[in-house]
């Protein structure tokens, strides 16, 4: 018990102190965006202000919320409630569901279409992705993919799907216009992320019990390399590779690295690691905020977030959410 | 023989070719129930298919209410549901799978095992999954050893398997009890409970339990100042009957010890003696807290999702037999995606070779040791409601990897693979 609260005070009070300095080093102030947490035994969302770097609000959701993303106008959030078989959209404004949109079971991960619809869902119960026209609440495809799919990938101009299937070890590559696939990319062992960098050309995939990353041509469908982790005093076993993000530049990508309890900085042109960021415990999902200046993780084991100044990289604070945080996702404005 | 056997064909195929038809759940249950029911079914070996046998021995029905029964269906669920995952895959690699599925009945002994084997096997099956104790393991493997039938061990935790009679095409996925003993006796450390008092009961199991568990406590320096044979019959299935025994509460009087360690691999009497030791003291062994595969409380690492899969295919909990089941059968669809080929002369040196790996919801890989084939896994320390720990222990070092300090290490194995 003391010992935690002294762990969390250590870390508040570098948090205060480097927060301070970001802010007095910033000329023009950071844009203000709301980022949405979700709680996964807490069958709600934790809603950050991120002028202020504080819990504004804890909306109620259905249950096993995982999954989170936010409507291209930021008026609406929609959240798997993977234990209700439904996507819950709830108003960002008032933080009521508005409606649910048939998922099909267990919804995990989904990704919405570069014009805001569809959304395409990974159903990790039923080895299948669907695809749902939000507008309509109408199912527009069922595509059968491997065991316990998870990653959701888009490429930026929104032909090619990427999932990733957890026990079937494969990116499943999926045309977006006719929901076939068109080809299936063996990966190390259970991939649970697909991250496109913003020219389309490269797919990066985590696997959580691989522990690397494989970074995949498109084109080619190829895996052209693999980044592994090395962590002193951590064990390989404890590095599990889980959420990446790569900066829209296509400079430098974040990985979340699970029970070692790190987030790696890695030169995405070199795709050597810069450095490792300690964050909370079983970190797994990351977010940037829009302008790519704060990345957040969500900490399962420690139910907080840690807040990363991306340029600068260090962490700048974490902020206590609810039980077992899982996905993140940023307002657009 | 009367052995019934059964096909299970791949059902998740059908999903497939359903393409964008949502598949029913219901449907899928269905079908297994039905295949389930059906007779003595050849396998019409479609080529490319990969047939894996199962032999085992259902447990016959118990007379009256038994809250804790065995499920007839225990370890087949499991690879059945293996079958359906190797398929899912085998959808993006070409390859399909099916299970052909053989229950003894009580009265048929080792030689209904060794038959069953050889009727697979001299119908192109290579792949042979076991629920049966060890002499029947090692008849088994030593009559398929010419066909190049690789067999996998799901039920037998003998150290001799992995030992002197180790045998070069069997694979174990089941633990050791060196293992088990070991995982348990790391958590006693971590905990600095040392004095140890063993109890072992009547069957040469739990003599060999027993034996595992001295060679634990040796390893990790624990103490065992007491051990004392359980002579007081299987009070624990009594249950009702028999609430309290004196001579067996007091028989726990006027030792010094931290923790009960009980050797009743059969659950005649292990979970009579929580609770009623003269002094408060925990126990832990074969009952109270255990040393397992499987646990309803694990949900991390995904598994979660293995668990809830498992449910709605086999409408109850997985159980530590139906997931070493699993395990079996996804090594053969694990290996088979790695090395994109069903060919067993290509695979079963693979099963051992360092660069493969099982995911299996623990976290790492697992991967089988070369030099006894026993697969080195996490092990789950748990008590009836909880999981309290997993094996091994932050701090057990290994300079190939921590699994490593569960079971007998290659420096001190009598293992000679032939």
């Amino acid at each position: 018990m003391s010992r935690k609260k002294a762990r969390m005070d250590v870390k508040a009070g570098f948090g205060l102190a480097a927060l301070a300095g970001a802010l007095l080093g910033t000329a023009a102030p950071a844009a203000a965006y709301t980022v949405y947490v979700t709680n996964e035994k807490g069958n709600s969302v934790s809603v950050i202000d991120t002028t202020t770097l504080t819990v504004t609000g804890t909306w109620k959701t259905g249950r096993r919320p995982r999954g989170v993303t936010v409507s291209k106008d930021g008026k609406e959030l929609f959240v798997c409630a993977s234990d209700d078989d439904r996507v819950d959209v709830l108003d960002t404004a008032t933080g009521k569901t508005l409606r649910s949109l048939r998922s099909g079971p267990d919804p995990e991960q989904f990704i919405l279409g570069p014009d805001g619809n569809p959304l395409y869902v990974a159903n990790e119960d039923d080895s299948q992705v669907t695809v749902i026209d939000i507008e309509k609440n109408k199912v527009l495809a069922e595509i059968p993919v491997g065991v316990e799919p998870e990653g959701m990938g888009l490429s930026p101009d929104g032909k090619i799907l990427v999932n990733t299937s957890e026990t079937t070890n494969m990116a499943h590559f999926i045309d977006t216009t006719t929901h076939q696939i068109v080809d299936n990319v063996l990966v190390d062992a259970r991939p649970r992320f697909a991250e496109f960098t913003s020219d389309g050309k490269t797919l990066w995939v985590s696997a959580e019990v691989g522990g690397t990353i494989s970074i995949i041509d498109v084109e080619t469908r190829k895996v052209t390399r693999k980044i592994t982790f090395k962590i002193p005093g951590v064990t390989d076993e404890a590095i599990q590779p889980v959420g990446v993000r790569i900066t829209k530049d296509g400079t430098k990508a974040f990985v979340a690295l699970g029970p070692a309890n790190r987030v790696a900085v890695v030169n995405a042109k070199t795709f050597e690691v810069e450095k490792y960021l300690p964050v909370g415990q079983r970190v797994w999902q990351l977010a940037f905020t829009p302008d790519q200046k704060l990345l957040f993780s969500t900490n399962g084991s420690s139910n907080d977030v840690s807040v990363i100044d991306v340029e600068a990289g260090k962490v700048v604070k974490s902020i206590a959410v609810g039980l077992l945080p899982w996905g993140v996702a940023s307002s657009p404005n | 023989m009367h052995a019934s056997s059964r096909s299970l064909l791949a059902l998740a195929i059908a999903a497939a070719s359903a393409g964008l038809v949502p598949m029913p759940v219901a449907a899928q249950e269905t079908s297994a129930q039905e295949s389930k029911g059906q007779g003595a079914a050849s396998p019409a070996a479609a080529p490319g298919d990969t047939h894996i046998g199962l032999i085992y021995r259902p447990q016959p029905a118990p007379s009256s209410y038994d809250a804790e029964a065995v499920p007839d269906d225990e370890g087949v669920a499991g690879a059945r549901m293996a079958v359906r995952d190797n398929n899912t895959t085998g959808r993006f690699t070409k390859q399909t799978y099916a299970l052909d599925e053989v229950a003894l009945t009580p009265e048929q002994g080792r030689d209904a095992a060794v038959a069953a084997a050889r009727d697979l096997a001299s119908r192109g099956i290579r792949y042979l999954v076991l629920a049966l104790p060890a002499a029947e393991v090692l008849a088994v493997a030593d009559a398929v050893k010419g066909e190049g039938v690789t067999v996998f061990n799901t039920a037998a935790p003998d150290d001799a398997l992995r030992g002197a009679e180790c045998r070069a095409n069997v694979f174990h996925v089941v633990p050791s009890r060196a293992m088990q003993t070991d995982a348990l006796a790391q958590f006693f450390t971590l905990m600095r409970w040392r004095k140890m008092f063993l109890i072992v009961g009547p069957n040469e199991a739990d003599g060999l339990y027993a034996d595992a568990f001295r060679k634990s406590a040796k390893k990790f320096s624990l103490k065992i100042n007491s051990e004392k044979p359980w002579t007081f019959g299987p009070l624990a299935r009594a249950r009702g009957d028999t609430p309290t025994r004196a001579e067996a509460m007091v028989f726990t009087r006027g030792l010094d010890y931290d923790l009960a360690v009980v050797a009743d691999e059969a659950n005649d009497w292990g979970d009579y003696v929580p609770f009623r030791t003269v002094d408060p003291r925990p126990v832990a062994g074969t009952q109270g807290l255990i040393a397992t595969t499987w646990h309803p409380t694990l949900e991390t690492w995904g598994a979660a999702q293995a668990q809830n899969r498992f449910r709605r295919q086999a409408g109850r909990l997985m159980r530590p037999l139906d997931y070493q089941a699993w395990a079996a059968v996804r090594t053969v669809g694990e290996a088979a995606t790695q090395k994109k080929t069903a060919d067993p002369a290509v695979l079963v040196p693979y099963f051992a070779d360092p660069a493969f790996g099982l995911p299996a919801y623990k976290g790492v890989s697992l991967s089988y040791r070369p030099w006894d084939h026993q697969l080195r896994q996490p092990i789950v320390v748990a008590q009836a409601k909880a999981m309290v720990t997993v094996a091994p222990e932050q701090g057990f070092i290994h300079q190939r990897t921590p699994l490593d300090t569960l079971g007998v290490d290659q420096p001190e194995t009598t293992c000679k693979l032939r």
